[in-house]
């Protein structure tokens, strides 16, 4: 019992001095960070519950969220937008991400030859500049001087040929689509890495029992990928919800024709800054702006807190 | 190396105040949306009035079209925008002067110089109160390529018949697309389209007055007909036109590549600069031969004193410049198609432009429908003509679809004066 008293040098507390460093290397991120996005995306939320009453800001609890959803004309605009941008979202997912998975799957095949070109040449687009990638698109599908009229003629496709980008039917579909072709390498990258990651001793294991080709890829890597997928879909997500400046150097700000490329992005920009004659309303901007936040916030927690947990990973 | 580093630092330390102090004198900012005319007030405009009034300095700075009001808007709120704003026609500028962003300018010299007409875009409802110089008016019709029309051995049209008769000419042979039109910036489609043509068929003010004291609607006959017109006008268009901007159509024309451009004025000087052919222009035809034709000749543009600027009183020397018949001759020639709305006759050179003037002797002249009163609302009514007038010409709209839509939007908001 002797030893009850003495003090075990293990758990007694150790005095050390206050780590000031950490605070300090943390300070410029947190610093920069809280001024340049959590103030301006508290300061939203705010001035949602604001409007203008007879030239004064006054607060006004939620009556803008009831006018932007009881309003013919501004709910009208809203669901379409939202419309949009689903759609806009779905293509993302059916066609972008599928077809990053396949182009990564092909280049992490070890036979494949200049596969680095590819990989470069694949994610080129995607450190363009928006405005670069919707003007080339553009002039490439313009009826006038674009070079697809002409490209599909010699294939004797041009029967085939559109002005898509001013059909109402086919815009929102082009713009999509211009805006998988500039990210797809993101979802190709990630999952490259993903399945570069995979041991080859796991591999050889599935050989011996005699799982090769496309079955090895059904049942041993696609398994292992999708968390990476996961992960793509959430960004993907995100970044679709937000999505604006494609839309805007294809289409303008009215998004036409007849609102039928209309994402909330744009419909916020329009109704923030204003357009032409019609003036921008802040309030109603920031209420806007407000609910692309609770969209964007569902959506991940959906993926957090449902999704993500029942996910299995596999330790190697 | 030091010692010249060293003489600089001083050099800029000792006299950087001094050359702050002249630029204080009194330098004036011209907030516009005429980014096309850039150089015009760089290079003629602004040096003949700073030879006249040495000391001050003026800066033309323009920006987006389709930003201007309300960027011009935020930096008059936060305090920020220039001395001089540009005006736009009607309810946007009378919002700025009733909000007391605009100073008053009834008691600026020459503004005397102006007719009530010319002054009504930018003067109060009881018409009092004048808040903008008036400086130009744009006139609509269509410009024509006179090589093609006379290679084709047609004449202009004087009523729709022989338009429409004229377009299938021009498709027939085959060389020329007939017109030069894209409905996908939307805005042609209304302002060449439907406010361009529209004025023979709700006989200009008299039907445009109507509307205001709502006793027409937009679902009247003499509002659907244009849209109507409109919608024959699709197959004269040319491949794609659904996709084609408003530069598209106008190097299509000025490439000679199609017979004629549903224009506004404000074309004949980028149209000159481009063009190697001759060109005419007539104005938007009638029904019938022998009925009354009508011109949108629209005041589309002024100049206002922002009420909260820094200089004042060397502001209001410019303003006074804007309205003398030295300022009229000036722009109406550097900038041909912007018609001087100055009492003082200007003589022009340009002769394209004095084509389009000279409508205005037989033609009964009118504004644009939505500008005035009735587009002072949400929604927009200028906003909605764009989108259902390109709507009609692609086809996805009727015409009587288009008129209900703009009626509506503009009954949820104005009740006209009983």
């Amino acid at each position: 019992m002797s030893d009850i008293n003495t003090a075990d040098p293990e758990t007694a507390p150790i005095k050390r001095p206050f780590r000031w460093h950490i605070l300090v290397f943390l300070a410029p991120a947190f610093l920069v960070y809280t001024a340049i996005m959590i103030l301006p995306l508290i300061e939203t939320l705010r001035l949602s519950l604001y409007n203008l009453v007879d030239g004064q800001t006054v607060f006004v609890g939620l009556t803008n969220f009831t006018t932007l959803f009881s309003d013919p004309r501004l709910s009208a605009s809203f669901w379409n937008a939202l419309g949009n941008n689903l759609i806009f979202f779905v293509i993302h997912m059916l066609v972008q991400n599928p077809v990053g998975i396949a182009l990564a799957a092909m280049l992490s095949v070890s036979k494949l030859r200049f596969a680095t070109f590819y990989r470069t040449a694949i994610f080129v687009p995607t450190l363009l500049s928006f405005v670069i990638v919707g003007f080339i698109w553009k002039l490439i599908l313009s009826p006038i001087w674009g070079i697809a009229p002409g490209m599909m003629d010699w294939v004797g496709l041009k029967w085939a040929f559109a002005p898509w980008l001013g059909k109402s039917e086919s815009a929102l579909i082009t713009v999509s689509l211009i805006s998988v072709w500039q990210y797809v390498g993101i979802p190709m990258m990630l999952i490259y890495a993903a399945l570069l990651n995979i041991p080859d001793e796991v591999l050889e294991a599935a050989e011996c029992d005699g799982i090769t080709g496309w079955s090895q890829f059904w049942k041993i890597k696609l398994p292992l990928i999708l968390p990476s997928i996961g992960i793509i879909s959430i960004l993907t997500f995100v970044g679709n919800f937000n999505a604006f400046d494609l839309i805007y150097t294809v289409q303008g700000a009215l998004a036409g024709p007849d609102g039928s490329t209309d994402i909330l992005g744009t419909l916020l920009y329009r109704t923030f800054f204003g357009f032409q004659n019609q003036m921008g309303d802040r309030s109603m901007g920031a209420t806007i702006a407000t609910v692309m936040f609770l969209i964007i916030l569902a959506g991940v927690s959906l993926y957090l807190f449902v999704i993500q947990r029942r996910m299995r990973r596999y330790q190697f | 190396m030091t010692r010249l580093l060293k003489g600089m630092l001083f050099a800029t330390t000792m006299f950087a105040p001094a050359g702050a102090v002249l630029a204080q004198d009194a330098s004036l900012t011209i907030e516009s949306w005429r980014n096309d005319d850039l150089s015009i007030w760089q290079e003629k405009l602004i040096p003949a009035f700073e030879a006249k009034n040495p000391g001050i300095k003026v800066t033309f700075a323009p920006m987006a079209p389709t930003e201007y009001n309300s960027a011009v808007n935020a930096k008059l709120e936060a305090g920020t925008a220039g001395d001089l704003i540009t005006c736009r026609p009607f309810d946007l500028s009378l919002a700025m002067f009733q909000k007391g962003q605009l100073a008053p300018l009834n008691d600026l010299d020459g503004i005397g110089n102006f007719s009530d007409t010319a002054k009504s875009a930018w003067t109060t409802d009881d018409g009092k109160t004048t808040f903008c110089v008036p400086m130009a008016s744009v006139i609509h019709g269509f410009i024509y390529n006179k090589k093609a029309f006379e290679e084709l051995k047609v004449e202009v049209p004087k009523t729709e018949d022989e338009f429409f008769a004229l377009l299938d000419k021009i498709k027939e042979d085959g060389n020329y697309i007939p017109m030069a039109m894209g409905t996908k910036d939307q805005w042609e489609a209304a302002t060449m389209g439907y406010y361009n043509i529209g004025p023979n068929d709700w006989k200009g003010e008299e039907g445009r007055k109507a509307l205001i004291a709502g006793t027409q609607k937009l679902t009247d006959a003499d509002w659907v007909e244009p849209y109507k017109t409109l919608a024959k006008w699709k197959p004269y268009l040319g491949d794609g036109f659904e996709a084609q901007t408003y530069p598209d159509s106008q190097n299509l024309f000025t490439l000679g590549r199609a017979a004629i451009y549903p224009a506004g004025s404000w074309e004949i000087a980028p149209f000159k600069a481009q063009a190697d052919f001759e060109m005419g222009a007539f104005p938007p035809p009638v029904k019938k031969a022998g009925d009354t034709c009508y011109i949108s000749d629209h005041n589309d543009i002024g100049i206002g004193l922002n009420a909260k600027g820094k200089n004042p009183e060397a502001a209001k020397k410019f303003l006074a410049w804007v309205a003398s018949p030295e300022f009229a001759t000036l722009y109406a020639n550097a900038l041909p198609g912007f018609f001087s709305l100055n009492s003082t006759a200007v003589k022009m050179e340009d002769p394209l432009a004095q084509e389009f003037v000279s409508w205005r002797q037989n033609c009964k002249p009118t504004i644009r429908p939505s500008a005035a009163i009735v587009g002072r609302g949400q929604p927009n009514l200028d906003l909605e003509m764009w989108r259902v007038s390109a709507n009609v010409i692609n086809g996805t709209q009727t015409p009587e679809q288009a008129a209900e839509e703009t009626q509506k939007g503009l009954d949820s908001w104005y009740k006209p004066a009983k």
